[in-house]
């Protein structure tokens, strides 16, 4: 089966450790994970990991359930690239020493990117977006000279309703 | 059993008592009924020791020879009583050693917690004496593992793990506890774990599914069942007896399931798989509908999947969703505990008999007897076959003895020729193949069934791996009989050397010691059989010993087990030969 882009979610109990279980299950299976996000959920006390991979479906689907039946993950799920909302944010430290102002503002302007902090010798930009979004903008700051440049891990967000609440309410989890 | 739990009730849900942790431990391990556990000491887990010490009229602990013999005794306890096993061990290299034992217990299910000390919290992470990270190292091979840095928190923490580790489908747990955690004192109080909220040990039975199961097996021609472990974990063998006999179906077992069904029974076909027998492998691909019934289907049951039972609808009984599509296509999957789901299965079922299709079966195995039991069971080479020594100890034992194989031919050997009469009666280690696990699981299963006799039939190699748990069987006086079947090679490997290597014979050839020697250095009465005529006499002492035995025979150094479906191969490619 072809390899695409999968959202996988994860809602856990906030214990130590848990995260290399859960990252374990991936490395068991050779997959590499493109991103990884751990914040809170919409549940109280609920963590939740956000994880990217470019793998198969169906390999997936497995790797979801070996996830599911860790004792401490409340429930997993994925999604495929056309379900999910999401969005990832960059930050670009750009040396502004040789930089044309009118030239840096227009990029700045037309890639819908703000100016979060402005130096002496440099500005750090931010741009939320996808992953293409944010490759874009950093393509056409590379030549003013990039100090720095990091991106965030995906965050993701169902299309469809999804009250995950209740979806693990119904399964007895919560 | 009364008793046993009167003593469990002195311990629960009692007035909170100020105590240590290391107390707390020994005291949790008796609220959950743990009469024997294996371990050995160190300086992280001398605190609990002192404890045992001073608890060694209430629980017996058993000081192995090495941490590895300490897990294989626990699980060893575990198979053959469905109770959990319990192995201790001190920090870093004792907490290692355990590894191997507790990724067996994962793959083949079964219910242990082990307890190791840790340096005290704060020395975590400074690279202290005999420290190791093994919350991290076991996290991959454990159902559930959790680090404890205070003492207060150890009654629950235990108290789920021994509710995780035989709940459900079963599994290893470990306990990891900081020195500082074991010394701290504290308000006690033991309640037993009953739910954990991200856990659902069993899924719902859903009555569509097992009406879906019950309609495809009506309106089969060419039924056949294939039961695991799961059969024996859920205590399902009566129903499941009942299951097959209404409805016909010839039945084939796993290594793990051995046992569960008498093998003398009319619809058991054999075991599935690599060296399985001729007829259930050849006809997984002719049957119509094949029913899973607590197993996973394995490598080394399915052969090549793209050539597996293509032609079957496939049911799958199974407590963990996991298992479910999981390397085969399930048509009907259905969830739940198997003594339930079987339970609820049988009342819909049609009586069937399936005589002409049960005849198929009879007729390969007449053709497999011919080829292959014939010349294993009663060999007419001067050289000693294993399967005759199973067979002598099959007529010894009339199948009453729990049999306790390691990894390798005599393995296939043993579970392909013993016959067992008993549930819980085949100790193996199945999906990690862990040679040295059988002469340390056999302590541990006559240790829990003390009234049963316990043969441990193990291979010159893994012999060697685990030899110094003579020690505990010489010090703890467990009454094991042991027999290694000595070909002077590692026997498998040698095999697939032949096969497939061209004959290049690397590293498998064994020169031993004097087992004799050894087995009489630890006061274990031995005997040596290398002629055919002696060997009814030497096992029927063996069998008379009240004490441990220990029986060497010296076998043909070069047979190969037959039937084999090379790796690769369908299992319909099945060989004899």
């Amino acid at each position: 089966m072809k390899k695409q882009l999968i959202t996988v979610s994860i809602y856990t109990e906030n214990f130590i450790g848990l995260l290399n279980r859960v990252t374990t299950i991936f490395t068991k299976r050779h997959v590499n994970i493109e991103s990884i996000t751990a914040s809170k959920s919409e549940i109280e006390n609920v963590h939740r990991y956000t994880i990217l991979v470019e793998e198969s479906e169906n390999l997936i689907e497995k790797i979801v359930k070996q996830l599911e039946k860790q004792i401490d993950v409340v429930g997993a799920f994925y999604h495929l690239e056309d379900q999910t909302i999401f969005q990832e944010i960059a930050l670009y430290k750009v040396d502004i020493e040789n930089v044309c102002e009118s030239k840096f503002k227009e990029i700045i302007s037309v890639n819908h990117a703000q100016i979060v902090e402005i130096e002496k010798k440099f500005v750090v930009v931010e741009k939320t977006g996808t992953k293409a979004d944010t490759d874009a903008l950093y393509n056409e700051l590379k030549p003013f000279g990039l100090m720095q440049f990091v991106r965030s891990g995906r965050v993701a967000i169902t299309k469809q309703s999804m009250n995950i609440s209740e979806i693990l309410h119904n399964n007895k989890k919560i | 059993m009364e008793t046993q739990i009167v003593k469990q009730n002195q311990y629960l849900e009692q007035p909170k008592e100020r105590i240590s942790g290391s107390e707390a431990v020994v005291r949790c391990l008796l609220a959950e009924g743990v009469d024997v556990l294996y371990g050995y000491p160190g300086g992280a887990i001398m605190p609990v020791y002192d404890e045992l010490y001073k608890y060694q009229d209430k629980i017996h602990h058993v000081l192995t020879r090495h941490e590895q013999g300490a897990t294989h005794a626990a699980q060893g306890y575990a198979r053959i009583s469905g109770k959990v096993g319990v192995a201790i061990a001190t920090s870093g290299p004792g907490a290692t050693n355990l590894i191997t034992g507790i990724a067996d217990a994962q793959i083949d299910s079964t219910p242990m917690v082990c307890i190791t000390g840790q340096v005290a919290s704060h020395l975590l992470g400074t690279d202290a004496f005999q420290e190791t990270d093994i919350i991290g190292i076991s996290t991959p091979v454990t159902k559930w593992n959790c680090q404890v840095t205070k003492a207060s928190e150890i009654p629950e923490v235990m108290a789920k793990a021994f509710y995780i580790a035989q709940s459900g489908r079963p599994g290893p747990v470990l306990v990891d506890i900081t020195k500082d955690a074991q010394f701290e004192e504290f308000d006690f109080q033991y309640k037993k774990c009953k739910n954990i909220r991200s856990y659902i040990p069993i899924p719902n039975t859903k009555k569509s599914s097992v009406e879906a199961a019950a309609n495809l097996i009506n309106n089969a021609k060419k039924p056949m069942i294939i039961w695991g472990q799961g059969v024996i974990l859920g205590g399902a063998e009566e129903e499941f007896k009942a299951v097959i006999e209404k409805a016909g179906i010839p039945s084939a077992w796993t290594i793990m399931g051995a046992s569960a069904l008498p093998t003398a029974h009319y619809l058991n076909i054999g075991m599935v798989g690599m060296h399985g027998n001729y007829a259930p492998n050849v006809l997984t691909n002719q049957c119509d509908i094949l029913i899973a019934i607590g197993m996973r289907f394995d490598d080394r049951v399915t052969g090549d999947l793209n050539r597996y039972a293509k032609q079957a609808k496939i049911i799958h009984f199974e407590i963990d969703t996991a298992e479910v599509d999981k390397n085969v296509k399930t048509d009907v999957a259905v969830l739940g505990d198997a003594k339930e789901s079987l339970k609820e299965l049988l009342p819909l079922l049609k009586t069937n008999k399936h005589t002409k299709w049960h005849q198929k079966f009879k007729d390969l195995y007449a053709i497999e007897f011919e080829e292959v039991i014939q010349k294993d069971l009663n060999p007419t080479k001067e050289g000693l076959s294993m399967g005759e020594v199973l067979k002598e100890i099959n007529k010894q034992t009339k199948g009453e003895a729990a049999i306790v194989s390691d990894v390798g031919q005599h393995q296939m050997i043993a579970c392909r020729y013993a016959e067992f009469k008993n549930t819980r009666s085949n100790i193996t280690s199945g999906g990690l193949g862990t040679m040295g696990f059988a002469l340390p699981a056999a302590i541990g299963a006559k240790m829990a069934a003390p009234d049963r006799e316990v043969v441990a039939i193990i291979g010159d190699g893994g012999y060697q791996m685990t030899i110094q748990e003579l020690g505990t069987i010489f010090q703890s006086k467990v009454p094991v009989k042991i027999v290694v079947l000595n070909n002077e090679f590692l026997g498998m490997v040698r095999q697939w050397q032949q096969l497939f290597f061209e004959k290049r014979y690397a590293s498998t050839e064994m020169t031993n010691p004097d087992f004799i020697t050894i087995a009489k250095g630890y006061h274990i009465e031995a005997t040596r059989v290398t002629k055919r005529e002696e060997l009814a006499d030497a096992v029927s002492n063996m069998i008379a010993s009240k004490d441990a035995y220990f029986l060497e025979v010296c076998v043909e150094k070069e047979n190969n087990v037959f039937p084999m479906v090379p790796s690769g191969a369908s299992v319909s490619e099945v060989k004899l030969r």
